[in-house]
């Protein structure tokens, strides 16, 4: 089972410590110094992640926006250059083929940010509805992807660039130098914290990775793998493709309507995404704490009056809140905040109560 | 080096012989392997475990992992400290992060066991 791919920073993980496991195809770090303590950094200073493991499509041509709204949910003509938009492509089911990050680089020239176990298939989606006069190349091979996460982040990535941090919005990102190399620095991120995004070549992986931890050391930056990576994201209750949603859930069912965007005409997936919201969804994913010790995860069984009515999707503890939460599918009916279910463990029903979300909301910096 | 004065499982619990009373629990392998520890569950006093077969669940941030009982017996102890404070396991498994003591039933089960050299030799490829 040694077949997986492994990221240009593979030899410095190992130098770390990190613990490395399979994840989506990538023989991935998982943690250095442990879990809760790289989740903790991230959420009082600041943390290193290598997660070039995700995929990076190239669209570039006259009609690149074209084939972007025919196959994404989200409007992508309301970028502007420099502007990046959460999203996501859909079957015509409007079930869930990927969630995406697009970045619009020029009018005719757009970035696709797609899951590392989702990079092939959604290359051959893509090409398959490519009616128009579009290029698309997947770049993944030649992209190292770096997350500085963490209120600390920017006045430690600061030091390695010329680029002026504090003018970045949040989910826009500037094409310049970081160190040597030439980069793309955005202000996104999967963690709940401020933090930047940072893609390049793999042949500066090593010097800027060291540079940021030499940098970022004494405030308190560390690396950080993909355990504390999940327990972020779930805390900010941002969604994990195979997780939360996947070809078999709509994305109205798993709370992503505000990224369908009918009003911009055709896409694949509109129309049953259109109806589907007239008529109501059946079922919906909700956010929930357990209400004893026991620790809801991934796949147990949800129960509702004693019959057996959905499953967590995700389910860990909250290393932040010191409770443990989740996300689960319940029937629509039985899923508004502070209805009760039950959580399956062992083979005993454990109580859970649904919650709003993100159970984690930063406070806005200055 | 795993200390000398008790026997191990496959699956890296430890059993420590005092008279008819084994004291258990999990190894330093183990609970490194598993990371922060969040979470234990263990039986209750009088419980009859067997041999081979689980008694409780260690859980970290990540993982969830079953404990197996090293001999058969009857529980007479168990550490009730580990609820409020889980990440004893990791902080002192061979010492106040003990799980359980067992009267054994049946003290050859324990020849089953390996030595610390045989289990350090068993998991130094791990």
């Amino acid at each position: 089972m040694s077949d997986s791919k492994r990221t240009s920073l593979y030899e410095v993980h190992k130098r770390l410590g990190a613990r490395l496991i399979p994840f989506g195809g990538w023989d991935m770090p998982v943690e250095y110094s442990g879990i809760a303590k790289e989740h903790r950094a991230v959420r009082t200073a600041a943390g290193l992640f290598d997660v070039s493991h995700m995929g990076e499509l190239e669209i570039q041509g006259p009609e690149a926006l074209k084939l972007i709204q025919a196959v994404t949910t989200n409007d992508a003509a309301l970028l502007a250059d420099g502007h990046a938009q959460y999203s996501a492509m859909a079957y015509p089911s409007g079930t869930v083929v990927d969630d995406l990050l697009v970045y619009r680089r020029g009018a005719e020239d757009y970035l696709l940010v797609v899951n590392a176990g989702n990079i092939q298939k959604d290359f051959d989606w893509i090409q398959s509805h490519n009616h128009f006069n579009a290029t698309l190349k997947n770049i993944s091979d030649e992209v190292t992807l770096l997350a500085v996460q963490g209120p600390n982040s920017a006045g430690i990535l600061q030091s390695l660039t010329r680029i002026r941090l504090s003018e970045i919005g949040y989910y826009q990102f500037v094409q310049g130098k970081v160190l040597d190399a030439d980069a793309i620095v955005s202000r996104t991120g999967y963690t709940g914290e401020d933090g930047f995004e940072i893609y390049f070549s793999p042949k500066h992986s090593e010097s800027i990775w060291n540079s940021i931890i030499e940098t970022g050391q004494p405030h308190g930056l560390v690396p950080a793998g993909l355990g504390a990576r999940n327990t972020l994201r779930l805390e900010a209750k941002m969604l994990l493709y195979g997780n939360d949603m996947d070809e078999n859930t709509t994305l109205l069912e798993a709370g992503l309507g505000w990224i369908v965007k009918p009003e911009k005409g055709d896409f694949i997936g509109r129309d049953s995404l259109v109806r589907q919201k007239q008529q109501g969804v059946t079922r919906k994913l909700v956010g929930f704490e357990m209400l004893g010790r026991e620790i809801a995860r991934d796949h147990y069984p949800a129960f509702v009056d004693g019959l057996e009515a959905g499953h967590v999707t995700s389910g860990s503890p909250s290393i932040t809140l010191n409770k443990n939460i989740g996300l689960a599918y319940l029937p629509a009916d039985k899923a508004a905040i502070a209805s009760r279910f039950q959580v399956s463990i062992r083979n005993r029903m454990c109580d859970a109560e649904v919650v709003k979300t993100p159970f984690y909301k930063r406070t806005q910096n200055s | 080096m795993s200390p000398e004065d008790r026997l191990y499982t496959k699956e890296h619990e430890w059993l420590k012989l005092d008279g008819e009373v084994a004291t258990v629990g999990i190894t330093d392998h183990a609970q490194n392997a598993l990371g922060d520890v969040v979470y234990v569950e263990i039986p209750k006093i009088g419980d009859k475990l067997v041999a081979g077969q689980t008694f409780g669940t260690v859980e970290s941030v990540k993982a969830v992992s079953e404990l197996f009982t090293p001999a058969s017996g009857e529980v007479v102890e168990i550490n009730g400290g580990l609820n409020d404070a889980p990440e004893t396991i990791n902080k002192d498994p061979y010492g106040t992060g003990w799980m359980i003591r067992l009267r054994l039933s049946n003290k050859s089960d324990t020849s089953k066991l390996m030595s610390a050299a045989q289990y350090d030799d068993y998991t130094k490829d791990a």
